[in-house]
């Protein structure tokens, strides 16, 4: 059997005790939401945390979906506090009419079980993936361990000074593309940080956010004109995760495209925006032509390493259908 | 001798609601709710398939739900109510399990107690799914021998018994097609 290491457990009630638990527990503490992802890697020794800091029974964490309020007015902003599970993500009425391509990122993430459980804040800050990674132990150990942990190589680009792991978090690109705003609470106050800041393009360092600090939540902009979708590749239309994903967001001036972000998920270890595919749509009535050329620009810099399901020609060319798709279905819903 | 060097790990005494009854249970404090039904409590019918939350072998309900037991702490189970396999049947067997014994939706029966549970979760929220509605709500389930079709089929004669249907399985679910 694949059992975890023994680890100390606590279940703070309050966000100020879960950070002074870590504060004083230090490097070696890691906190818990759904678990989904923390779990595996430990029971295959990626993680190894002595001590468990569970953020389930902290009630700041679960709130109700809810309109952003400063001094009794809103800002416009729609709050998702970040232990909402993804199940309750996917099934919110309003989050699957104004923020769709959210309710679709949630639901498109592994099964209907594992969505009960695991939680907003979870997936966005997913840890990468590899496969030469995500082994047990035994397993890592008999090639030897790659840079990730435990070891000093990249198996899949031995030359390669920096680890290639993949950003693989569907919720993560919807997010950036929304330029969704998330909140951070640490030890020195809190701070926010745009979704697009939040991530590094390093398999190890993924995050901006500090080990001690916990993601409360995510703003997402008011619904006002803009419209958003995401496509996911995998190999199963369940369990899998995204071996490309393709966040598109819009706003539209009448008949044209004012403003775009197109983000790839799953080819690099960050979600990817792609500026020059962005461009070629402004100014645009998505027509045939803008959305081929959105497609070409999106496939250039689309660079999937060899370490994940399928393989990676296919999933490069696999950028250029999906961006097609995906702007296609934005056209669709205009007319 | 070093202190806990050769000890057992601390264990965790608690007092669980399983399958509607409160079980005093020490153990491990790092064990899985798995491995707690299975090797604490003797509940063997949850079975241990991937463990890493890859197959749905290993579903029970808490609080209703179903949920991966291979990725939930015991710890974490404190005041909630989890249902096993072991607890579907009272006098006779569940609906759900007659459907399964009946149209051959159990071949070698590893994957049935996740199925049986995820399928209830689903039949309390939605008593009249539609095919689609099944076959998403078990997407998460592996089964390597019926090819599901014969677990969707029994799921939708379960259903029409619990409406309190008289329904009959359809002759090609039990003969195929003639």
């Amino acid at each position: 059997m694949l059992r975890l290491p023994s680890f100390t457990y606590l279940e703070p009630r309050t966000l100020k005790r879960a950070i002074q638990m870590k504060t004083n527990a230090g490097p070696d503490a890691m906190y818990v939401a759904g678990g989904t992802d923390l779990y595996p890697n430990m029971k295959r020794r990626h993680q190894e945390p002595r001590t468990v800091i569970s953020l389930t029974g902290i009630k700041a964490l679960r709130k109700r979906p809810t309109d952003r309020r400063t001094d009794g007015h809103t800002d416009g902003r729609f709050v998702l506090t970040a232990g909402l599970t993804l199940t309750e993500i996917a099934g919110h009425r309003r989050i699957r009419r104004d923020y769709r391509a959210v309710a679709r990122g949630a639901e498109l993430i592994s099964t209907p079980l594992l969505r009960n459980m695991g939680t907003l804040g979870g997936n966005l800050c997913l840890d990468t993936r590899c496969n030469y990674y995500n082994q047990t132990y035994e397993w890592r150990k008999a090639i030897d361990f790659c840079m990730k942990k435990d070891g000093a190589i990249c198996w899949v680009a031995p030359s390669s000074p920096r680890c290639w792991a993949v950003q693989s978090s569907d919720l993560a690109p919807v997010m950036v593309a929304l330029d969704a705003q998330f909140l951070l609470v640490g030890p020195k106050g809190e701070r926010v940080v745009p979704a697009g800041r939040f991530y590094h393009n390093d398999g190890i360092d993924y995050l901006t956010k500090h080990a001690d600090e916990i993601l409360t939540e995510v703003r997402l902009p008011r619904p006002n004109g803009w419209d958003a979708t995401y496509w996911k590749l995998r190999r199963r239309g369940s369990f899998d995760f995204p071996v490309l994903g393709v966040a598109v967001w819009v706003r539209w001036d009448g008949t044209e495209i004012a403003e775009a972000r197109i983000v790839l998920g799953a080819v690099a270890s960050h979600p990817q925006l792609v500026p020059s595919a962005a461009e070629v749509i402004i100014g645009s009535k998505l027509d045939e032509e803008a959305v081929l050329a959105a497609a070409n620009a999106a496939f250039k810099p689309s660079k999937p390493m060899d370490n994940t399901d399928f393989g990676l020609a296919w999933r490069k060319e696999m950028t250029r259908t999906y961006v097609k798709g995906a702007l296609a279905e934005l056209r669709a819903r205009r007319r | 001798m070093k202190p806990g060097s050769l000890m057992a790990p601390e264990k965790a005494h608690l007092t669980l609601d399983v399958n509607g009854e409160r079980i005093e249970v020490m153990f491990a404090r790092h064990k899985t709710l798995l491995e707690v039904l299975r090797e604490d409590l003797r509940l063997t019918g949850t079975k241990h398939g991937c463990e890493l939350g890859e197959c749905g072998t290993c579903a029970v309900l808490v609080d209703g739900q179903p949920v991966l037991s291979c990725l939930v702490l015991g710890l974490a189970c404190a005041g909630k109510s989890i249902r096993t396999v072991e607890g579907m049947a009272d006098a006779e067997l569940h609906p759900l399990q007659r459907a399964f014994a009946d149209l051959g939706a159990a071949q070698c029966g590893y994957c049935t107690p996740g199925f049986l549970l995820t399928a209830e979760a689903l039949l309390k929220q939605n008593p009249k799914p539609t095919c689609r509605e099944i076959e998403e709500a078990l997407s998460g389930n592996l089964c390597r021998c019926t090819g599901y079709l014969k677990i969707y089929e029994a799921v939708e004669l379960a259903a029409a018994w619990m409406r309190g249907e008289q329904a009959e399985p359809r002759d090609e679910v039990l003969y195929g097609r003639r």
